[in-house]
């Protein structure tokens, strides 16, 4: 039988420190891109119009540039969208009605005669009312995801280990944003959507770890071992599931990222990523706090204990 | 085989079969969102303020009225603010009576009363004014499903979105732009008198009497496609509106060849307006205006008995079609504007299908084989319940008639990977039961047992996260949020129920087990 991992005793809990650096460095890279270079908001967010346009032979930026700019549109941005063929152009909100503005860059494009014949393949407007409720609606979601884990694992494990596992799946958000904002890419709805599965798959893998502690100190009280020895424990004998199951989901994400086409690419590149940092937040941040949170209360009782028995 | 074993068996078989038959024929069964088939989404906001201020103004002069039959002059009655009437009388001495009229008005109070200078203020109450917001938004539906059905536009969905929108769907449509412009007009044809008395050039410079306004016909140039505007002074007062029409067909003009006009025909409580304001107005001009924009102001040659009308403008064959739609259709209750719409071409929606497709499929391969090399024989089963779990996903969604979107499609793609899960978990654990020395069968049993909780936890906190994007999401978003919840809830299913029976049927049914492929 072939084994991933065969009795797997890694000390994974025990090099928390390092893990902690490494994970505050990411934050703090997430953190400084979407600070320095913020985060792209799509059209479903900012408002405006949106053309895809796909022409019969390959034209340059350039041209379609020199077109729109007889309309004074030439401000849009102008990107190619998968295929060497396909742009997308984007333009700001105008008083001009979505109708009025698509009409006028046909009428446009159409003159640009080295551009030759094209299809216009999709068209969008969202106006400056829908795009701030989207943002807004967008923000609620992530929250009350986060509040739903929270809630979750608090009533089915116990607060620490809800607030760590919250911990944890902001940690992926935050890094996910943060290479969304890295590699230039756009946050759109579909990426939000992303962005909530990650949530519910990170906080998975956080789940199968926490339930395989309880488990075991259910069924017979350690002796000689730490908690931190425990939760090592845990997260080892669940090791190969989670990294079994994280290639599988990170293989159908890498997938839709190669194959999915352009218009599904940002939302599989979030969970490429997220699938890479929600296993490694698991047994790094999620598990590793819980630890770190137990030492400290079960020292003050200790300290107490031995303030008491002095007295 | 044990009894228990059969009872399970049917159990799928059931499954199985309900499954297919809500599949086929999969071409009908499954909805493919816009983004797929090409189509046009529509986020429509009512102005349902505007549809308060016409009731109120409507009152006001129905108040009016009532107030001049009854003999109190009045020196203003206007509307105020949102939903208020203001009323200045001309003598404050008449305050009772007047009082009297206006306590007929039923869905209004009067607010502010000032007996000395005879001028009171009567506000709609706030549940009439919420009654009128959700009058506009739900008669704002019905028109525009009207409008639809008559232009021809199969599977339109129209369907009111919280408290102001109208959210339309038109999937396939040929031409976006005529079913836009079909959609978003509002449509209101007036009859009104023009206003000769008051000369032109007078109105322009601002001298214009309060119950006059200026409109403007426009007139194109087909040749050199220039428009014109050309001004006429109209009496504020509708006479007549196109609620009164019961008929309104397509007919070419006869007096200029090209141009097509709209023959309209009205109720007989029009038709009775109709021959009155004719009889009373023979000689002046009726202006007949749609939208503000004034079409044409014939000269009243003599009562109009018959209650037949037309309307002549310069229209195209398919301008005058679509003007007979929407007036019979009837007029938008409030303007609506565009919030938010979506175009998406037919080639672009078959692309994307296909990529959908190669990604559905390649992901399919890549975890059936994975499961097989590392599982063998458990693979295969796990391998069993994913097609198991995919056929379930796709008969929920056409059994709850569920729309499939892009991101739906990579909801599945992301499903097949998730979905193994379940069985990565079971059998890792058997391994480990194995390995700690337990026999094949107890090590089945206790694999299975054991990894319930962990699996109803995982999905539960997938299904909460699915949950609340399908409740934030919008179109396409949402399309994703069902596919993973059709998907997890499916794999509970199949993954457990499912993959455990067969592992019953392969090893309990024997006598005695000596190892597992797992």
């Amino acid at each position: 039988m072939i084994e991933l991992f065969k009795q797997p005793n890694y000390n994974f809990i025990g090099r928390r420190k390092w893990a902690y650096i490494v994970s505050i460095l990411f934050t703090l890279i997430a953190l400084g891109s979407l600070v320095v270079r913020g985060l792209h908001y799509d059209l479903d967010f900012t408002g405006g119009t949106l053309v895809q346009v796909r022409f019969e032979k390959p034209p340059t930026v350039a041209q379609i540039r020199a077109g729109l700019s007889r309309i004074k549109l030439g401000e849009s941005i102008i990107q190619q969208f998968g295929d060497p063929r396909e742009y997308i152009i984007r333009m700001p909100l105008t008083s001009s009605s979505s109708e009025a503005l698509t009409q006028q860059v046909t009428g446009a494009l159409r003159q640009e005669s080295e551009l030759g014949p094209f299809e216009i393949r999709r068209i969008e407007f969202v106006g400056p009312q829908v795009g701030k409720e989207l943002q807004w609606q967008a923000i609620q979601a992530v929250l009350y995801g986060l509040v739903g884990i929270l809630l979750y694992i608090a009533l089915r494990f116990d607060l620490k280990g809800g607030v760590a596992a919250v911990v944890a799946v902001f940690h992926d958000v935050l890094v996910c944003l943060g290479a969304i904002s890295l590699t230039g890419r756009e946050f759109s709805l579909p990426v939000l959507a992303a962005l909530l599965t990650i949530i519910g798959f990170s906080v998975n893998d956080t789940i199968v770890a926490y339930d395989r502690l309880r488990e075991n100190r259910s069924k017979f009280v350690p002796r000689g071992k730490s908690f931190a020895e425990q939760m090592n424990d845990a997260v080892n004998q669940t090791l190969s599931r989670t990294v079994l199951t994280s290639l599988t989901v990170f293989l159908s994400a890498a997938i839709l990222l190669f194959f999915g086409g352009k218009t599904l690419e940002d939302f599989a590149f979030v969970l490429f990523v997220g699938v890479i940092t929600g296993t490694y937040s698991t047994t790094y941040v999620a598990a590793a706090l819980v630890v770190d949170w137990t030492q400290y209360v079960e020292g003050r009782l200790r300290r107490r204990k031995k303030a008491v028995a002095k007295a | 085989m044990p009894r228990h074993l059969w009872v399970r068996i049917g159990i799928v078989l059931v499954v199985v079969l309900v499954s297919i038959w809500y599949l086929f024929p999969p071409r009908k069964t499954i909805n493919l969102g816009l983004d797929l088939q090409g189509g046009i989404h529509l986020v429509l906001g009512v102005d349902i303020d505007k549809y308060v201020e016409h009731q109120a103004e409507r009152a006001a002069e129905d108040l009016k009225n009532g107030l001049e039959r009854k003999g109190v002059g009045v020196k203003r009655v206007a509307r105020e603010g949102l939903s208020g009437v203001v009323v200045e009388l001309a003598n404050p001495s008449t305050w009772n009576d007047a009082l009297t009229v206006a306590a007929e008005f039923g869905t209004f109070e009067v607010t502010q009363r000032d007996d000395k200078a005879g001028r009171f203020v009567m506000t709609m109450r706030d549940r009439r004014v919420s009654e009128l917001r959700d009058d506009a938004v739900r008669q704002g539906v019905e028109t525009i499903r009207n409008r639809i059905d008559q232009f021809g536009v199969a599977e339109a969905t129209i369907t009111r979105q919280g408290g102001d929108r109208i959210l339309i769907q038109l999937p396939g449509v040929q031409d976006p732009d005529r079913a836009k412009a079909l959609i978003g007009r509002t449509a209101l044809l007036e009859f009104k008198l023009l206003d000769e008395q008051t000369p032109l050039e007078q109105a322009q410079a601002g001298r214009l009497p309060e119950t006059s306004e200026i409109l403007y016909q426009v007139q194109v140039d087909r040749q050199t496609k220039t428009e014109r505007k050309v001004p006429y002074v109209v009496q504020k007062r509708t006479l007549l509106t196109g609620a009164e029409l019961t008929r309104a067909e397509v007919q070419a003009d006869p007096n200029s060849t090209g141009n097509w006009q709209v023959a309209i025909e009205f109720t007989a409580t029009g038709t009775r307006i109709f021959g009155e304001i004719t009889e009373q107005n023979v000689g002046k001009r009726l202006a007949i205006i749609l939208d503000g924009i004034l079409k044409s102001a014939p000269r009243i040659n003599e009562r109009i008995p018959g209650g037949r009308a037309v309307i002549t403008g310069q229209f195209t064959v398919d301008e005058a079609k679509d003007l007979a739609i929407v007036l019979r259709a009837g007029a938008l209750p409030a303007p609506v504007s565009i919030l938010e719409e979506r175009r998406v071409g037919p080639s672009l929606g078959a692309d994307s299908i296909r990529q959908g497709m190669i990604a559905i499929a390649a992901s399919a391969i890549a975890v059936v084989v994975f499961m097989l090399l590392y599982y063998r024989l458990s693979g295969f089963i796990a391998d069993v319940a994913l097609v198991l779990n995919l056929l379930i996903l796709l008969a929920t969604m056409a059994a709850l008639g569920a729309t499939l979107t892009l991101p739906g499609i990579a909801g599945i793609a992301l499903t097949i990977g998730m979905a193994v899960d379940t069985n990565i978990l079971i059998f890792e654990r058997i391994r480990e039961e194995l390995k700690v020395g337990k026999t094949a069968r107890s090590a089945i049993e206790a694999g299975f047992t054991r990894a319930l909780r962990t699996i109803i936890d995982t999905h539960l906190t997938v299904i909460v996260t699915a949950f609340i994007l399908y409740n934030f999401g919008t179109g396409p978003v949402k399309g994703f949020a069902v596919t993973l919840l059709a998907g997890l809830t499916a794999s509970l299913f199949t993954a457990y129920f499912f993959t455990r029976l067969l592992f019953d049927v392969i090893y309990m049914g024997r006598r005695k087990v000596a190892t597992i492929s797992i």
